[in-house]
């Protein structure tokens, strides 16, 4: 009774999705709650379909069977012009930070509020001017993106995607292939934007040290389902054999090492069964 | 037996579903004909970049094909003592085949797998996945102005191919092998019929402007994300351009010069 301000909707609702792509089921009926102003984390080894799920919540994919609910609307029962709309709403940093190359980083910044709104071009570059300083590149807005390290890329998608003044930010990947002190950089900047803007930010990694560090909430799905979810320091210390290979690494346990192959010794003897009868 | 039938199933399967994306594409990229309208600085940027860049081997090809036109004309024609009427051969060449055709082959190679290439890594560098989710469709800002582009520059590449042509025609006929300076424009100007030569040739080329650009779009967009798909989808876009082309061109000139 006390706490209805605690049981507020969550900002993303995923209930019963359920993906396929050919025959293989990406996602068998997960069911994933993001909850708003919370830094949630979705963890998963390499093609488990973590970037299929933003696309899926970004309304750019379908799925097969179950909902997803934005802020309240089904995103797939929504017309072309409501999700667009929607998408306003939503930022999205790429793997790749996606930048269009032909332009420089201003332009690329300036993008979506060119596309979006009417402001007069000194305001434009103001608001401009502090959101790339949000991200420590001011001095780099003359750039073009391939004069950009990896790390500044990203960073540089990332006041793109903050330059509507989003809902939420999904983050794919964001630390992958970044070196130590851009890692820092990027953990401290999403953790920051997170809580400076009132944002919801999803992130999914497979990069369990920095992603623990600044999730509040972690699902981890394997093979189309959520394992288990909780937070940080339940995962970290998770009494499930699978999940805790995943955190530490381990080599041996649940999740094979080795792709699936007949007995080494059988291979070793065929092939030379093969050359003394050529 | 059953197997080839079935074989022969698939391949006419992926044609038809391949045949109807491609439509589906085209009819994307045609309903963005507004936005076009709306910005048409994007427009005139891809004119750029698709046309005026082509301009240069347009220009030195379509000058050595009616060099070569005056030559070998000439050698004929002189053989029944005709080589007044050079000019009536080189343009009419030009006009009515080697201009629209020729120039749509150079076009299908220079500007066809640009495009294909842009596209195909915009693609792979989730460029269009991004302008997507900046809530901007990616169909009509980045595929309809340069299907346009292409669809505007080609009649004008085929045009300036042509009149080079008949330019090089001039200077191997009339400068070096003698051909009398009136006969060759005289000739020319009392033959080559505006309906039949000039619009038919320009009809061809809007075609060939269509399809090109239409291939090469479409390769692109296809294209599997991956450097080695889109280098696969550029090749393909000249193959199958250069096809069409000179398949359209068979069918176009049995209905304009039939009968
Ligand atoms: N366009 C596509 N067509 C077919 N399969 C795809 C496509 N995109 C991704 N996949 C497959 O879907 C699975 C999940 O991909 P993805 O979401 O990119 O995984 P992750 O981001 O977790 O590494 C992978 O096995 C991948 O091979
Ligand atoms: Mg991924």
């Amino acid at each position: 009774m006390s706490d209805t301000t605690q049981i507020e909707e969550p900002l993303v609702k995923i209930r019963g999705l359920t993906f396929r792509r050919g025959s293989r089921a990406i996602f068998d009926g997960i069911d994933i709650d993001i909850q708003r102003g919370k830094v949630t984390a979705i963890m998963g080894p390499s093609g488990t379909g973590k970037t299929t799920l933003l696309k899926l919540i970004g309304g750019q994919l379908r799925p097969d069977a179950g909902t997803i609910h934005v802020d309240g609307q089904d995103i797939h029962a929504l017309n072309t012009r409501e999700l667009y709309k929607l998408r306003m709403r939503m930022g999205m940093l790429f793997q790749s930070g996606a930048l269009l190359t032909d332009i420089s980083v201003f332009e690329n910044v300036a993008y979506p509020i060119r596309e979006h709104t009417d402001l007069p071009e000194s305001m434009i570059r103001k608001l401009l001017l502090l959101k790339l300083e949000a991200v420590g590149l001011r001095g780099a807005r003359d750039l073009m993106p391939s004069e950009l390290s990896g790390g500044m890329a990203r960073r540089v998608a990332l006041a793109r995607a903050m330059v509507l003044d989003p809902m939420m930010i999904m983050y794919d990947e964001p630390f992958t292939g970044q070196d130590p002190i851009s890692m820092g950089v990027l953990v401290k900047l999403i953790r920051k934007l997170n809580d400076a803007s009132r944002l919801s930010s999803i992130i999914v990694s497979h990069d369990v040290q920095e992603t623990a560090q600044i999730a509040d909430q972690i699902y981890v799905i394997s093979n189309g389902r959520v394992i288990e979810s909780g937070s940080p320091e339940r995962i970290m210390n998770s009494e499930l054999e699978w999940t805790d290979q995943f955190v530490h690494g381990h080599a041996d346990g649940p999740v094979p090492f080795h792709y699936p192959a007949a007995d080494l010794d059988e291979d070793l003897l065929s092939g030379s069964r093969m050359e003394s009868s050529c | 037996m059953l197997e080839q039938l079935a074989r022969l199933g698939r391949v006419g399967i992926t044609f038809l579903k391949h045949l109807g994306r491609a439509n589906l594409l085209l009819f994307n990229i045609l309903s963005g004909v507004g936005e076009v309208l709306r910005r048409p600085r994007l427009l005139i940027a891809q004119i750029y970049s698709v046309g005026v860049l082509s301009v240069l081997i347009i220009s030195v090809s379509g000058t050595f094909v009616g060099m070569v036109l005056g030559l070998q004309g000439y050698y004929i024609l002189s053989q029944f003592g005709a080589e007044q009427t050079l000019g009536v051969m080189v343009s009419a060449s030009l006009v009515r085949e080697l201009g629209p055709v020729v120039a749509a082959l150079l076009f299908a190679g220079r500007a066809g797998s640009a495009l294909t290439a842009e596209i195909g890594l915009m693609k792979a560098t989730e460029q269009l996945s991004g302008l997507e989710m900046m809530a901007v469709n990616p169909i009509r800002r980045v595929l309809t102005p340069r299907f346009f582009a292409g669809f505007i520059s080609m009649p004008l590449l085929a045009a300036l191919f042509g009149a080079l042509g008949v330019l090089g025609g001039y200077f191997v006929g009339v400068g070096l092998l003698g051909v009398d300076d009136g006969a060759y424009w005289s000739q020319m100007q009392s033959k080559i019929d505006l309906n039949k030569d000039i619009y038919n040739g320009v009809i061809k080329s809007l075609v060939f402007g269509v399809v090109c650009s239409w291939i090469a779009l479409f390769q692109g967009y296809d294209a599997v994300p991956t450097s080695e798909g889109v280098s696969r989808s550029t090749t393909r876009t000249v193959v199958h351009s250069s096809l069409a082309v000179l398949g359209l061109d068979f069918v176009l000139t049995a209905l304009m010069f039939g009968e």
